[in-house]
């Protein structure tokens, strides 16, 4: 979504300022300090050691920005470990879904075959059901397959998105149906036109797809503290909590655990702001 | 979980849809054939991994798990407990104090969202970007930074309370204060999430509307209550059915912000913690699986009605 060059900050042209841009500007900036303070007394506090910390009245700026804390997370957890885990993990789902739903989305919209009504409405069922209601049972499944505490355990189930696939699925149906009639005149095969053909055209909705799958899944809490208990083979977000209960308020250790926790995603973030924007307003909740 | 396509999508989607298809009708077999393997895996996966779950999770809610393993078949009892189990009453009002909280972030991100649509303004897209950062982060990561700001004695809410002379808290622990604690850091977190739908809703307002209504006389207050919230209601609509979704799911931040020690965690815990604490801390799978049936219920339930009353209150072009 192209918007006007920012520039924040800048007042428009001193002199003659409309009170209403400034007001709005005012609101704004008052809100953006709320959404952004958080963050900013986060990176404070991690380089802080534990009694400036505490020390009343509070210090704003670290006095001598030490690192301590940081090194704390790392060999009190296997802090490096997990950071693998949660990348394996944001990698595992994001490839399944990428591949399974684009697969299963282009069948739905572009290929006629009997059962398919049915297929589509057992495949809104799964949409509708909120995860809760089968965390019991894909447990007992993981454990059956004896993934219990390993890497794929956290992806497997996350794979298969009934959200994913709806979401490719309108996007496909948008495209012109000459593209596949010239190819298969051409002689080429289902798979080869599906591959080649149609799945660059829907490039950005696969975009859109793989950014916010990334983000859930780097994120995701409830179904890895299920499976993974072990220190090992957790995720960053679980294992984040655990760095929780042992460093109670040690504050500087928590802070500089939960930086390191979410700074990819904001990576990610900064990179790729588009995409998440446009992933965020094509979907309506987690997938 | 539930899916609402984008209205370009699915307008993308009508557009087809008026086409007729028969071309594909050459070499059915093969075709069809190929449509099966393309479904074939995920399909597999939704077996194995979703729809078998439903029916043993509903075969779990009339069975107890023994501690040896294997189930015995109950009837309704978890069910009944369900019912009659005064944590779950607990839980299931915080939950709706929860869903509150998170209707109230539609009117604050619709009127942001209108702030942002003032022509010519500038840096749009700087504020954008920041409201929008806390949704993209962490939630375990958001949970530690604001019990920090929370904290009692050290934390920064306390702090900046005390240069306007209002009496610190211990906010979390405090279970008169707890859930409404958790509750702020929930719409800290998705207020961006509305604004981005919302600036998309109000960016497909015709122009036009706002400069007729000017030189009608109309002044800002009342082009906001006339063109823009009606147009918007689409858009509206769509987000509190998300976020009546959302926000009856509730998990990551109780669970983060409230140590097993905390004297307010049974103010604050929702109907997904319960299941959770049930499920895999209590052992007591039937009873975990009877609520989570409640919950579907709850979030059907609730949904249905948002669809039964759009009528009285949106508006489609």
């Amino acid at each position: 979504m192209p918007e006007p060059t920012p520039r924040a900050g800048r007042p428009a042209r001193a002199g003659r300022v409309d009170p209403g841009t400034l007001a709005t500007h005012a609101v704004l900036s008052l809100g953006a300090l709320v959404m952004l303070f958080p963050f900013v007394w986060q990176l404070l506090t991690a380089f802080k050691t534990m009694p400036e910390s505490v020390r009343v009245p509070p210090t704003f700026l670290p006095q001598n920005w030490d690192t301590a804390a940081f090194s704390e997370v790392f060999t009190a957890l296997p802090f490096a470990e997990m950071l693998g885990n949660s990348a394996l993990n944001t990698l595992g789902r994001t490839l399944g879904q990428l591949v399974f739903c684009s697969l299963a989305a282009y069948a739905f919209a572009r290929m006629q075959f009997r059962g398919k009504n049915v297929l589509f409405a057992v495949f809104l069922s799964v949409l509708m059901v909120p995860a809760q209601l089968l965390i019991l049972p894909q447990h007992e499944i993981i454990q059956r397959l004896g993934l219990l505490n390993s890497v794929p355990a956290l992806f497997l189930p996350g794979m298969f998105s009934a959200f994913g696939t709806f979401l490719l699925r309108q996007f496909f149906m948008a495209l012109p149906k000459e593209l596949e009639e010239a190819a298969r005149i051409d002689g080429a095969g289902p798979l080869r036109i599906f591959w080649s053909i149609m799945l660059p055209l829907v490039r950005p909705a696969l975009a859109a797809l793989a950014v916010i799958t990334a983000m859930w899944s780097w994120n995701d809490l409830l179904w890895p503290l299920v499976v993974n208990t072990d220190p090992t083979t957790m995720p960053i977000s679980a294992g984040l909590a655990s760095l929780e209960g042992q460093f109670v308020t040690n504050y500087p250790v928590l802070m500089a655990g939960s930086l390191v926790a979410s700074l990819p995603m904001l990576i990610l973030y900064v990179l790729l702001q588009r995409h998440f924007v446009q992933g965020i307003a094509l979907s309506g909740s987690k997938g | 979980m539930a899916v609402f396509p984008s209205t370009a999508a699915a307008q993308a989607a009508g557009r087809t849809g008026r086409r007729t298809r028969k071309a594909t009708g050459r070499g059915p077999g093969r075709t069809q054939r190929s449509a099966y393997l393309f479904i074939a895996p995920i399909a597999l996966g939704f077996l194995v991994f979703y729809l078998w779950p439903l029916l043993q999770t509903f075969y779990f809610s009339f069975t107890s798990f023994g501690v040896f393993g294997g189930n015995t078949w109950v009837g309704g009892e978890n069910y009944q407990r369900v019912v009659q189990d005064v944590t779950v009453g607990r839980a299931l009002l915080n939950t709706l104090v929860y869903m509150a909280m998170g209707l109230v972030t539609l009117p604050v991100a619709i009127v942001l969202a209108d702030l942002m649509n003032r022509p010519g303004l500038r840096g749009v897209s700087v504020y954008r970007a920041l409201y929008f950062l806390p949704f993209i982060t962490l939630p375990t990561a958001v949970g530690l930074v604001w019990n920090w700001l929370y904290n009692g004695d050290f934390g920064m809410v306390n702090e900046a309370l005390s240069v306007i002379g209002v009496d610190g808290r211990y906010w979390v622990s405090d279970p008169s204060t707890a859930v409404y604690a958790i509750g702020t850091v929930m719409v800290w977190s998705q207020v961006g999430y509305y604004l981005i739908i919302f600036i998309a809703g109000i960016k497909a307002i015709p122009r036009d509307y706002y400069e007729a209504a000017q030189l009608d006389g109309a002044g800002p207050v009342r082009r906001f209550f006339r063109i823009t919230l009606p147009l918007l209601s689409p858009s509206i609509f769509f987000a509190s059915v998300i976020c009546v979704i959302n926000s009856l799911q509730q998990f990551d931040l109780i669970y983060v912000m409230m140590s097993p020690v905390n004297p307010a965690l049974g103010s604050t815990q929702s109907i997904v913690t319960l299941f959770y604490k049930w499920a895999f801390e209590e052992n007591s799978q039937g009873g975990a699986a009877a609520l989570a049936f409640l919950l579907m219920l709850l979030i059907a339930g609730l949904t249905y009605l948002q669809f039964r009353f759009q009528k009285r209150w949106v508006h489609y072009a």
